[in-house]
């Protein structure tokens, strides 16, 4: 068993922090909560505009940052989201496409293939995928690794700019990422 | 008459962001939100573009064709072998090249590790329209390529009835792609992938291989169309089977 008695609720216009030590559960939990991976007991409710959201819907309201998420390196970053929108049924916004890019300072680097970028890149080109669809639930599981100064500057400024309206989660146990939350839930060793 | 139609299929399908009550939910609240088989196809043209780029299955599967039909050929020499032991070998050759190529769908997410990726951009039902669509495109142009080789190089593969064939070459191959790719979902998560993928499709497909072996001696005998009805439709049965399983099935392998 790795979690005991959790009983939570996040509201959108928030950010919430998921802290503690190595091997605690932070990123199981945060995948918990996106439903990547099913509590064997106990039950995620997500709700949008008061109503249930199924988890085979959940994907298109949903955003994920985490270390273990690889994107497909023998495409381009400009490819990557362009198949990424198609798949979840949307349209392009190539003006959004160009706006993120540049944001995350990829625009000139769009059309080079995913196995060309750094490992800092990569995280930025995350950044970038879970953003580009608009989504409420933002869950970000240590969101500023592999980023320099600049990059992580740049990801805090993003994520306290969509805080005003959606629901952000943060699992990390970096100060500086934490000092965003709103409320931190910190995971203990259960005796 | 073509508004009032347009408007009645229109208020069946499609569910907007109003109070109106539509028939179906078929398509989600959003405008920009397309319908599923739409979705699917997008992840197959991703896939195929993917796989025109790293060749990944196409390379393995061409080479194991070429392979197969080289070793036979040089192991017949020049002997006369009869055309119902050539319409078997077809199918040899058809059932491994299978086995080395179309677990691909699903290994290659893993071995990468864009499943979670996968998980994120759409829903299990989407994953698994798309890579049935691919295996299939895939099977087709496999099978394609081995007939017309087979054809080419040994003389003793004389069809008396084509139609016959072409019908138990299209669904046996539609039942080869079905039972492959919810295999290569299941094995994708297990460590030994390249041995539990033979070892669970041979029970799975014997029974379509039985079947297409048969109507392949029929083809070659020249058997009429109606004397293979019965074969024709436990053929049809295998793929229906498969198919509803498949479907059933692949959320529970998907999610866990």
């Amino acid at each position: 068993m790795i979690f005991h008695k959790i009983n939570s609720e996040f509201y959108s216009g928030s950010i919430y922090g998921l802290a503690g030590s190595n091997g605690s559960g932070k990123s199981t939990l945060a995948q918990i909560i996106a439903g990547l991976l099913s509590p064997t007991s106990g039950k995620v409710i997500h709700k949008l505009d008061n109503q249930n959201l199924s988890i085979e819907k959940l994907h298109n309201h949903l955003g994920f940052v985490s270390p273990y998420l690889v994107l497909y390196d023998e495409f381009s970053a400009e490819e990557n989201l362009i198949h990424f929108l198609k798949i979840r049924g949307m349209e392009i916004d190539s003006e959004r496409i160009k706006s993120l890019l540049d944001d995350f300072s990829l625009y000139e680097r769009r059309n080079d293939i995913l196995k060309a970028y750094s490992s800092g890149m990569k995280q930025r080109i995350k950044f970038i995928f879970s953003l580009i669809h608009s989504p409420e639930l933002l869950i970000f599981d240590e969101p500023t690794s592999n980023l320099d100064v600049k990059g992580k500057d740049k990801v805090y400024e993003i994520i306290e700019k969509e805080s005003k309206s959606k629901l952000i989660i943060i699992a990390s146990n970096e100060e500086s990422d934490l000092a965003l939350c709103k409320e931190t839930l910190f995971m203990e060793e259960y005796k | 008459m073509k508004k009032v139609i347009l408007r009645f299929v229109k208020k069946l399908f499609l569910w907007k962001n109003t109070n109106e009550n539509y028939l179906f939910k078929y398509v989600r609240t959003d405008s920009n939100i397309k319908r599923r088989k739409v979705k699917a196809f997008y992840l197959f043209k991703k896939d195929w573009q993917s796989e025109l780029r790293t060749r990944y299955a196409i390379n393995a599967l061409a080479m194991f064709i070429l392979v197969t039909i080289s070793v036979i050929l040089f192991s017949i020499g020049q002997e006369r072998v009869s055309e119902h032991l050539t319409g078997g070998l077809l199918w040899v050759v058809i059932f491994f090249s299978a086995m080395s190529g179309l677990s691909r769908a699903f290994v290659s997410e893993e071995d990468r590790g864009t499943t979670l990726t996968l998980h994120l951009i759409a829903s299990p039902s989407t994953i698994f329209n798309g890579k049935l669509i691919f295996n299939v495109v895939l099977v087709y142009l496999m099978n394609i390529a081995i007939i017309v080789l087979y054809s080419l190089l040994f003389e003793s593969f004389i069809l008396q009835n084509i139609a016959l064939f072409f019908l138990s070459a299209l669904f046996g191959s539609f039942g080869i792609a079905v039972s492959s790719t919810i295999i290569a979902a299941i094995i994708s998560k297990a460590s030994a992938k390249g041995t539990l993928y033979p070892v669970l499709a041979f029970p799975i497909l014997l029974p379509l291989i039985l079947i297409l072996l048969e109507l392949t001696k029929f083809a070659i005998d020249g058997k009429s169309l109606e004397s293979a009805l019965v074969e024709i439709a436990v053929l049809i049965c295998y793929d229906v089977i498969m198919l509803t399983a498949s479907y059933l099935l692949f959320d529970f392998i998907w999610k866990d």
